[in-house]
This record gives C-alpha cells, sequence and structure tokens, in this order.
C-alpha cells in the first residue's frame, strides 16, 4: 500500500508542479485547470493510501493519534503464504444480463440525440430496468 | 449466480507446471477446463459472461475485425495516391475515408485492443487474481465499446456520409456549419460511448492492480506489463474524461446553440477578445491534452509485451526491473505536460514548455531501450515468431522515436508540420507500437488463450512480410514529407516528383496487406489441425503461465509461492544457480520453493 500512496502522491505532485510553472510561465487557463484535474487524480486515491497505509502501521489518522499495529496486507508483503490470504476474497458473479440491458440502453439513448427523442422511449426504460436489476442482483448475490 | 471466491491452495508438490512446445496434434481440439466449462455457452454465454477472459476476447475479436476493416481504409487511400489526379475517389470520399481510417484505428482498434482485450485477459492472471474488481463493469465497458464501434461504421450509411474532418475533429472545421449532417453527429456519440467505456476499462483495471494481487505479489513483484497496465489506467482516468467533455460541448455547439469552440459574438475589451469568449482553440487544447496521453495509452501495454517476451526467450530476468518501472512512470507523468507540442503552429502556445517536456521524454524512452537491449545480451535468444515481432517493434519504434525527438523542436516541426513526414512518423510509432508488438503480443498468449499453438513458420511468413512492407510503406513517406507533400491531399501536382515515392509507399501497403493474411491462414490451420500448447509452451516466467492453457473459470485450481517477479519459472527451475546482482539481492530461497530472492530484485539466472 506504501508504494501504491507514493505512485499516486508523486504523479499528483509531479502534475501540481508543472501545472505551476504552467501556470505563471503560459497564463493559459485552460491547459492549467486540466493539469489542476490531473493534480487531484494522484492526491485524492494517493491521500487514500496513504491514510490507510498509516492506519495499517497504528497511526490513527495520517501523522498522529495510535492505534492497534494491523500490519500490511499479505498482498504487500515479500514473505506472505498463499494461507495468509485465506478467506473470501469477494463475490464474483458468475454472468450477469444487465451490463448488455445496460450498454443497449445506452446505445439506444445516444442514437436519440441523433435520429430522433422517439429512441428515448427505448433507451431509458433498457437503463432503468438494466440499473435495477444489476442492483438487486448484487443485493441478493445472485441472478435477478 | 455469483461465486464467491476463497484463495487459490498453495501447493508445495514439484510439479511441472509446463508442457513441451511441440506436442504432436492429433486432430482433436484439446482437453481442457477452460472458460468455456463454466456457465451458459454458445451466444448467450458471451451476452451475459462476466468472466475477464470472455471480455477480453471479445475485445480482441471485435478489434482486429475493426483493424481489418480500417487496413482496407488504408489501401484504397494509398491506391488514390498513386497517381497525382486519381479519378478513384472524389475529395468528399477521400475525406471520409481517412477519417474513418485513423477513427477506427485510433480509438476502436489500438487502445480497445491493449487495454480491453490484451490488459483483460492477462491482468488478472498475472497477479494471481480470479476476476477484474468490477466484472459487471468489466462487461459494461464492452457492451459500450461494441455500439461504439457499430455506431461509428453507421457514419458510412446515413445520408451526408461520413465525417470528413479527420480523427482530430479541429473546430471549426467540425461545427454543424463546416460538417452537416447525421455523420459528423455519430462519430461524435461513438467516441462518447467508447470514451465511457475507456474510462471504466480504466477504473477496473486500477481496482484490480491496486486490490486482488494474490498474497506475496507486491507491487514491485508484478510483471512489468502488469505495471505498464496499471500507468496506462491512470493516464487513461486523466486523458479520457477531457476528451468525452469536449465531444458534448462540441456537440452542444453544433445543436444546443452555444458558442463554446466558436468566437461568434466575442467582442474586444482593452485590445483583447473577452476571457468568456468562445474559441476554436480551446478545442485544441482539450482535444490533444487527452490526444498526447493517449499516445503512450496506445504505447505503454505495448512496452509491456515487448518487455514480457524478450526475457522469455531470452533466457534471462528482465534487465533493469526497476529501472523499467520508474521509466514507465516518468513517460505517463511526461506525456501529461506536452500536449501542446501538437499546437506549435497555432502561434498561441508555449514553445520552450512544451518542447523541452517533449524531448525529455526522450530520456525514460531510451532507459526502456537500454534495459531491453540488456535483458537480450548474453541471452541464450530464440527467434520464435513472438520474438521476432518484439524485434521488429524495437527498430520501427526506434524510426519513429528519433524523428519525433525532432519534431519536438519547434524549428523542425514549423518547416514539416502537416506533411508526409509527420504522417510516416506516427504511423511508425503506433504501427511499431500497435501492430508489431501487439501481433507478437498475440502469437506470445495465443497458446494460454486457446490451448493451441500457432504455426511458426506462417508466422515467420507473416512477420517478414510485414517487416519489409513496413519499412517499404513508410521510408519514402518520410522522403516525400521532407520534399513538401501535404497530409490529407487526395491529389497533387504532377510536377514535383512525388509521384514515384508515393506508388513505392502503396506497394510497401499492399505487402503489408498480404503479411496478414497469414494471420488469417494461421488461425484457421490452428483451428482445423490443433496443436495442443500445454500450460506453458514457451517456459515463461510469470504468473499466467502458472495455469491451465485456456485458464479455468476463477483461473487457478492452486497457485505456486510468489518470491520474485518471476515466480512460474523460479517453481519450475528449483534448482537453477542464481546470481544476484544489485545491494542485498541475495537472502533468498524464502520458503525452498523458488529461487527468489525475497525482495524482489533483479537476478541473473545461470
Amino acid at each position: 500500500m506504501r508504494v501504491s500512496a507514493v505512485f499516486l502522491l508523486f504523479l499528483g505532485l509531479f502534475f501540481g508542479l508543472i501545472g505551476l510553472v504552467y501556470w505563471f510561465w503560459a497564463y493559459e487557463d485552460g491547459g492549467a485547470v486540466m493539469l489542476l484535474g490531473a493534480t487531484l487524480l494522484g492526491f485524492l486515491p494517493g491521500g487514500y493510501y496513504f491514510f490507510w497505509y498509516r492506519r495499517f502501521h497504528g497511526h490513527k489518522y495520517f501523522f498522529w493519534g495510535k492505534i492497534p499495529v494491523a500490519g500490511e496486507r499479505s498482498s504487500d508483503r515479500v514473505d506472505a503464504e498463499m494461507a495468509d490470504g485465506a478467506g473470501n476474497i469477494d463475490a464474483f458473479p458468475g454472468t450477469s444480463i444487465w451490463p448488455f440491458v445496460m450498454g443497449m440502453g445506452a446505445f439506444m439513448t445516444v442514437l436519440a440525440l441523433v435520429f430522433g427523442a422517439w429512441l428515448l422511449f427505448i433507451g431509458v426504460p433498457l437503463i432503468l430496468t438494466a440499473l435495477t436489476g444489476v442492483t438487486a442482483e448484487s443485493r441478493r448475490g445472485g441472478n435477478v | 449466480m455469483t461465486d464467491v471466491i476463497a484463495p487459490p491452495v498453495e501447493t508445495h508438490e514439484p510439479t511441472e507446471l509446463h508442457l513441451p512446445p511441440e506436442v504432436p496434434g492429433d486432430g482433436h481440439e484439446p482437453d481442457h477446463g477452460g472458460h468455456e466449462a463454466h456457465g451458459p455457452t454458445g451466444i448467450l454465454k458471451w451476452l451475459t459472461s462476466t468472466d475477464h477472459k470472455v471480455i477480453g476476447l471479445s475485445y480482441m475479436i471485435t478489434s482486429i475485425v475493426i483493424f481489418y476493416l480500417s487496413g482496407i481504409t488504408a489501401l484504397i487511400l494509398r491506391l488514390q495516391l498513386t497517381s497525382p489526379h486519381s479519378s478513384l475517389l472524389s475529395f468528399g470520399q477521400y475525406n471520409a475515408l481517412f477519417t474513418m481510417h485513423g477513427s477506427l484505428m485510433l480509438y476502436l482498434f489500438a487502445g480497445p485492443f491493449a487495454f480491453g482485450g490484451l490488459a483483460n485477459y492477462i491482468v488478472p492472471l498475472q497477479i494471481g487474481a480470479p476476476d477484474m474488481a468490477f466484472p459487471r463493469l468489466n462487461a459494461l465497458s464492452y457492451w459500450l465499446y461494441l455500439t461504439g464501434s457499430i455506431t461509428m461504421l453507421m457514419t458510412i450509411f446515413v445520408a451526408g456520409g461520413a465525417a470528413q474532418f479527420g480523427w482530430v475533429a479541429y473546430a471549426p472545421l467540425s461545427s454543424a456549419t463546416s460538417s452537416p449532417g447525421a455523420g459528423p453527429d455519430l462519430w461524435i456519440m461513438a467516441l462518447a460511448l467508447t470514451g465511457f467505456s475507456a474510462i471504466f476499462t480504466g477504473v477496473n483495471l486500477c481496482g484490480t492492480i491496486f486490490y486482488l494481487r494474490a498474497p506475496g505479489m507486491t507491487m514491485f513483484r508484478m510483471p512489468i506489463f502488469t505495471w505498464n497496465m496499471l500507468v496506462t489506467g491512470i493516464l487513461i482516468l486523466i486523458a479520457f474524461p477531457v476528451l468525452t467533455a469536449a465531444l458534448i460541448m462540441l456537440f452542444a455547439d453544433r445543436h444546443f446553440g452555444t458558442h463554446i469552440y466558436t468566437a461568434v459574438g466575442c467582442h474586444l475589451v482593452n485590445g483583447l477578445p473577452m476571457r468568456s469568449c468562445g474559441s476554436p482553440l480551446l478545442w485544441q487544447n482539450l482535444f490533444w491534452f487527452f490526444g498526447h496521453p493517449e499516445v503512450y495509452i496506445l504505447a505503454l501495454p505495448f512496452f509491456g509485451i515487448v518487455t514480457e517476451v524478450l526475457p522469455v526467450f531470452s533466457k534471462k530476468p528482465v534487465f533493469g526491473y526497476k529501472g523499467m518501472v520508474f521509466a514507465t512512470m516518468a513517460i505517463a507523468a511526461l506525456s501529461t505536460g506536452v500536449w501542446a507540442h501538437h499546437m506549435f503552429t497555432t502561434g498561441a502556445v508555449l514553445l520552450p514548455f512544451f518542447s523541452f517536456l517533449s524531448l525529455l521524454i526522450a530520456v525514460p524512452t531510451g532507459i526502456k531501450f537500454f534495459n531491453w537491449i540488456g535483458t537480450m545480451w548474453h541471452g541464450q535468444l530464440q527467434f520464435t515468431t513472438p520474438m521476432l515481432f518484439c524485434l521488429g517493434f524495437l527498430f520501427a519504434f526506434l524510426m519513429g522515436g528519433v524523428t519525433g525527438i525532432m519534431l519536438a523542436s519547434p524549428p523542425i516541426d514549423f518547416a514539416t508540420h502537416d506533411t508526409y513526414f509527420v504522417v510516416a512518423h506516427f504511423h511508425q510509432v503506433l504501427f511499431g507500437t500497435a501492430v508489431f508488438a501487439g501481433f507478437g503480443g498475440v502469437y506470445y498468449w495465443y497458446p494460454k488463450m486457446f490451448g493451441r499453438m500457432l504455426r511458426e513458420s506462417l508466422g515467420k511468413w507473416h512477420f517478414w512480410l510485414m517487416f519489409i512492407g513496413f519499412w517499404i510503406t513508410f521510408m519514402p513517406q518520410y522522403v516525400v514529407g521532407l520534399l513538401g507533400m501535404p497530409r490529407r491531399v487526395a491529389s497533387y501536382p504532377s510536377n514535383l516528383g512525388w509521384q514515384s515515392y508515393n506508388i513505392v509507399s502503396t506497394v510497401g501497403a499492399f505487402i503489408i496487406a498480404a503479411s496478414f493474411a497469414f494471420l488469417l491462414v494461421n488461425f484457421v490451420v490452428s483451428w482445423r489441425k490443433p496443436i495442443p500448447a500445454g500450460d506453458n509452451p514457451w517456459d515463461a516466467q510469470t504468473l499466467e503461465w502458472a495455469t491451465t492453457s485456456p485458464p479455468p473459470h476463477h483461473n487457478f485450481t492452486h497457485l505456486p509461492p510468489i518470491r520474485s517477479e518471476r515466480p512460474t519459472w523460479d517453481y519450475n527451475h528449483p534448482d537453477a544457480l542464481t546470481v544476484p546482482h544489485g545491494k542485498g539481492a541475495h537472502n533468498g530461497h524464502a520458503n525452498g520453493s523458488g529461487n527468489g530472492s525475497g525482495n524482489g530484485r533483479v537476478k541473473e539466472t545461470v
């Protein structure tokens, strides 16, 4: 998790630095805003990983407050055995029709912007059905 | 049906995980417990599967079909240029065809083939994961990509025809006034769909790599291909939202009366345009903020393929593992700060800033070249088809890269902008990566995906024809570009000596086309007379070769211990003498079943 955090924070820092240089050299707001967005994209998840890395090592917050040390995840430990990852990884859907239904709904919806609003009568219900279906499927843990 | 997955149990039995490569074919289907063995079959399987392998294959098949279609458009374009005033195509048809060629190749082949196809299939296998982190989102990505591709192809059939503004759709050429009709609108919608598809795939790649690695698969033990896909995923998340937003604004300009990319209604305040005024240059800024990282989104996965193939067929670990990782990060970081080097001639960009950062990219790219050569140095080289394709990549990309450094220099860029020199440059870069390295990856992983081998002889015919055709096609384009021939022209003056170069280039393009017939024949032969591949026909090093070919549903029934960046090699060669290099490299044999050092440092195996 430390590597993930450092990696993302480094990217955010780099984008921030060249964003500053760019702004004060070029005074061009479009590019500066995009570089700011890229900076945040590095800092937000990087900060999240850094927060959790510190928590795993007994820091309640980033630098202050103490909690018991949990240690690194098994995927971040060089000496981890397969047994260290024992337990369920996650629940993965075997099959699901809803992504297909949602894809077709999105297809009809964008075509409606070109060929006419009548296609929305197909596209929007498909998207809503798929959203309902995939939510129910995810909550029940099986096909719906 | 939802499967609750527990981690595969580690085995300590020293079972060989690979079979010899040349098991004679008996004319029967290979017996395997592959991804076909689970859930529905046939068309229903394709519609409902959330298995990353099925989705990855769907991506690859779709994108290769797109590649062949786009190749046909290239041949027609080349035929038009064999004569200065050819009547094969009208100007409008020529414009529509080159727009379609670029759009299909860049948006719908090269990227989706890499991060939708190969990465989808290979990354979970390389890190010991049972699937992608968000399988339903993964399936949705594919359906958006497929419908986006269909939307793009529909543009040919609507009244007014396909878009004619090139793959970059510069404003104001892409406005409703200059490019009316449903074709350009469908082009925008196609890219919006594939843009969302790419964003979802980027999220999935990052989530999978950060969260689903097997125990012991630390970040610095991940194969370089996986590292490159992680960085590509982040670049996708930086670049594609900008493109998608830019497209939505373009659509609003065309239909909802906004003036985001037009200067209509501007007036001067103190001699300057109002800051709230629309600007055609804004499109270029937004587009290239997507477009240049996109070049590396298209290149980094293929760098990863090369970095997988070279060590396997050199029988060595990758040279300078961490150097490769840091070079990838550096390329990605720099690529986000160089977008306006495509806009030098607008006169409205900061030349030294963009020129310096563009030139700087040569440093990490040079490190990669150095490490690729170092990987092969003193190796036991095997010139198999995947290896040949990767060597071809090295030559092709080197040429494209060197001319890229030239173009990063504003004086040269001003002289060659919008000439065939630029066309030759980016075709050498993208053909080198997406085609040489991409199809090298196909030859390399095809045995894993289908459990059968492709024929080496047909593969080598494919490579050599393509390699020869590649140079014959693109080298004359450099020359004719320096002679001043502009790109995107359907006719040219007959008295400037350009025709002979164009004829040679067209001959080369047809040689490339012929080479791809060998690939199709190879696929057919491998299906009609399969040679079973076994689990690890190349004696490869990474984790995907530790499972069956094709892999079972959720990928692994057991995993070898992960003690280095090449766990399958460690497992299959427990007695290999290892000579560490690098500080503290030899502390190893952590559990007695591998020759890894336990700290992920690169070592030489003798």
